[in-house]
């Protein structure tokens, strides 16, 4: 079984790596999210699926029988929580680039960082 | 109540009335400078008691020892949250002036005092998923601060920010998973125990990858490309704050990991990390002597400056972990102050760029005695505070015989001064390229000149007097590898 999560994770990551170098901005973060649920997956699967020993157990008190670490469940919950706050964030933010730019490619996003005419000199902004 | 907890406390009180005050901006900007001031008293209150009675802890839910959230203010956590104290007062202070030309708007107090909660919590805790959590505030709160200006350079700078910053917290986030699979902790401290308990082969990989998690997070050599994309495009006080906060977390957690609880790691990666200093502080002096634009060019010495924390960090030794932490800390205040006074310079000649200023040294020698102060302290020269930073890190790299990673950081120091000549040739010496220029008459400067001042001051009595903060960062860098409580 916990290959069968392996190999999920290693494809979603994959996935996510693939679509995150494109050079289209809505699949670029689009992949950065998958990335970030394949992390998620690996953070599921670091309190493995079986039973295992709980991380707490009273004094006197039994533990439970073959049930999983919910820790990382639990810290899995904060992440899907977080990441899916950020890809709110980046598709509006990409949309607002493909409004105020006129243009969904990566490569011509370049207003930050203007390239150089000159071979010594860097070009000069007119705004300061 | 504890007062490890006021860090992160005050400056999200503040943000929330800072939201509340959204329609009354005079109104926003008193509780803004208000909640500053308030943050800056807990912030020496909480140095004074840690110095005099050791670390305070506070544990989240009364768990036992390592179940629980950890909250950890020794004197390490304790110094950097002053400065970020500090740097929120100034930053705020020049928000009354009208020295940057950026527009006021209301989202910027709340997100600035949300990036001052998560850079404080980020320096006081002591629980790597936690630590997570608050790299995660504090680039939701940069992202903001990024994009509300709204034009496209600015929102180009946010994505490539987003995109780069993105990838070092999901491989934090990896790192913290494999470490959890691998140990079953995530307290620090007890991380570093359990790991000493695992064959190095296992360990290399696990940390490894937090290494370059973090590496990312500092900006250093290969992974540093968000840094130069996007700070020339934020507002000049916001900029300050970004210099002194966020590469600073990064070197934090490092010092917090490979500095504190992984000390036992594998040589290998310090050996690394010695390399990955070396080229930082390199490829960011040559990137800087490239450009004429003063923020970008102040930018790029971040990333070699960052080289020369994470050059003391690989010695890892106590001595070297001390020097790092003065480093850090010179850094933050000479950068933001470099920063401010670029604003100023801009203010008062017109552009960033050095080839449409000039004639600054006859129209504001003031302005000029405060650059030559912070460029001479940035370069390490005597009587600022950069000579004794670059003195601890030389003198530690000799003393453990690494005689070529001790002779690039010199030879750097030299390189810095190339660009800082070239900014006082350029932006005082010459004169202005335009005939007839004449510097603005009436500006409300006062308060930014106030913030400057008091940066200038700190960065000259810790020139003049570094036992003030030798002593300390000797007992921060002690405290970083003690174990348990």
């Amino acid at each position: 079984m916990i290959w069968a999560v392996a190999m999920a994770t290693g494809t979603v990551i994959g996935v996510g790596l693939y679509l995150a170098l494109s050079r289209d901005l809505l699949r670029c973060v689009i992949g950065l999210a998958v990335l970030g649920n394949g992390v998620n997956l690996m953070l599921f699967a670091a309190g493995r699926l079986g039973g295992s020993a709980p991380p707490v157990i009273g004094a006197g008190e039994a533990a439970l029988g073959a049930s999983a670490n919910p820790l990382p469940q639990a810290l899995v919950l904060t992440a899907i929580v977080i990441s899916f706050a950020l890809l709110c964030f980046s598709l509006a933010l990409v949309l607002r680039i493909m409004q105020v730019g006129e243009s969904d490619d990566v490569e011509a996003l370049q207003s930050a960082e203007p390239p150089a005419t000159d071979p010594v000199k860097p070009p000069l902004e007119e705004s300061p | 109540m504890n007062l490890a907890l006021a860090p992160l406390l005050v400056p999200l009180a503040t943000a929330l009335l800072c939201v509340f005050a959204q329609g009354a901006p005079r109104l926003q900007r008193r509780i803004s400078l208000g909640g500053a001031v308030v943050l800056f008293l807990c912030a020496a209150a909480l140095l004074r008691q840690v110095a005099a009675h050791g670390p305070l802890r506070l544990t989240a839910g009364n768990w036992p020892w390592p179940f629980g959230i950890e909250f950890v203010a020794d004197p390490l956590g304790a110094v950097l949250v002053l400065m970020a104290a500090l740097m929120a007062m100034v930053c705020v202070l020049w928000q009354e002036s009208d020295a940057d030309a950026a527009p006021a708007t209301p989202v910027l107090h709340p997100l600035l005092h949300g990036l001052v909660a998560g850079s404080c919590a980020a320096f006081l805790t002591a629980d790597l998923f936690n630590l997570y959590v608050w790299f995660e505030v504090t680039l939701i709160c940069a992202l903001g601060l990024l994009a509300h200006g709204g034009a496209l350079r600015q929102l180009d700078a946010t994505l490539k920010y987003l995109a780069l910053n993105l990838v070092g917290t999901l491989l934090l986030l990896a790192a913290t998973a494999l470490l959890y699979a691998a140990t079953g902790q995530l307290n620090l401290a007890a991380l570093g125990a359990a790991a000493a308990r695992l064959d190095q082969a296992a360990l290399l990989p696990l940390l490894g990858l937090l290494l370059i998690a973090l590496l990312v997070k500092a900006a250093a050599f290969p992974f540093f490309a968000w840094l130069p994309a996007s700070y020339h495009t934020l507002p000049a006080p916001v900029l300050a704050l970004f210099s002194a906060l966020l590469s600073k977390i990064g070197i934090c957690a490092l010092l917090r990991t490979f500095g504190g609880a992984f000390h036992m790691a594998p040589p290998l990666l310090f050996e690394l990390l010695g390399w990955v200093a070396l080229l930082s502080m390199v490829t960011g002096v040559l990137g800087a002597a490239y450009h004429w634009d003063l923020r970008r060019i102040l930018v790029f010495h971040s990333i070699s400056q960052v080289g020369y924390i994470l050059l003391a960090i690989a010695l890892d030794s106590r001595a070297g972990n001390a020097a790092a932490i003065f480093f850090t800390l010179h850094h933050s205040l000479v950068k933001a102050g470099l920063l401010l006074t670029a604003a100023l310079i801009c203010r008062q000649a017109g552009h960033y760029d050095l080839r449409r200023v000039g004639g600054l040294y006859a129209a504001r020698p003031g302005l000029a005695l405060a650059f030559l102060g912070f460029a001479l302290a940035l370069v390490g020269i005597p009587p600022f505070s950069g000579f004794w930073g670059k003195y601890l890190i030389v003198r530690e790299c000799l003393a453990q015989g690494e005689y070529l990673w001790a002779g690039t950081a010199l030879l750097v120091g030299g390189l810095t001064l190339y660009s800082m000549v070239k900014i006082w040739l350029e932006a005082f010496w010459k004169g202005h390229p335009e005939a007839g220029w004449q510097p603005p008459a009436a500006a409300r400067l006062l308060p930014a000149q106030a913030g400057l001042a008091a940066l200038a001051l700190v960065t000259l009595g810790l020139g003049l007097c570094p036992e003030l903060l030798t002593w300390l960062v000797t007992d921060a860098a002690a405290a970083l590898q003690g174990g348990p409580p």
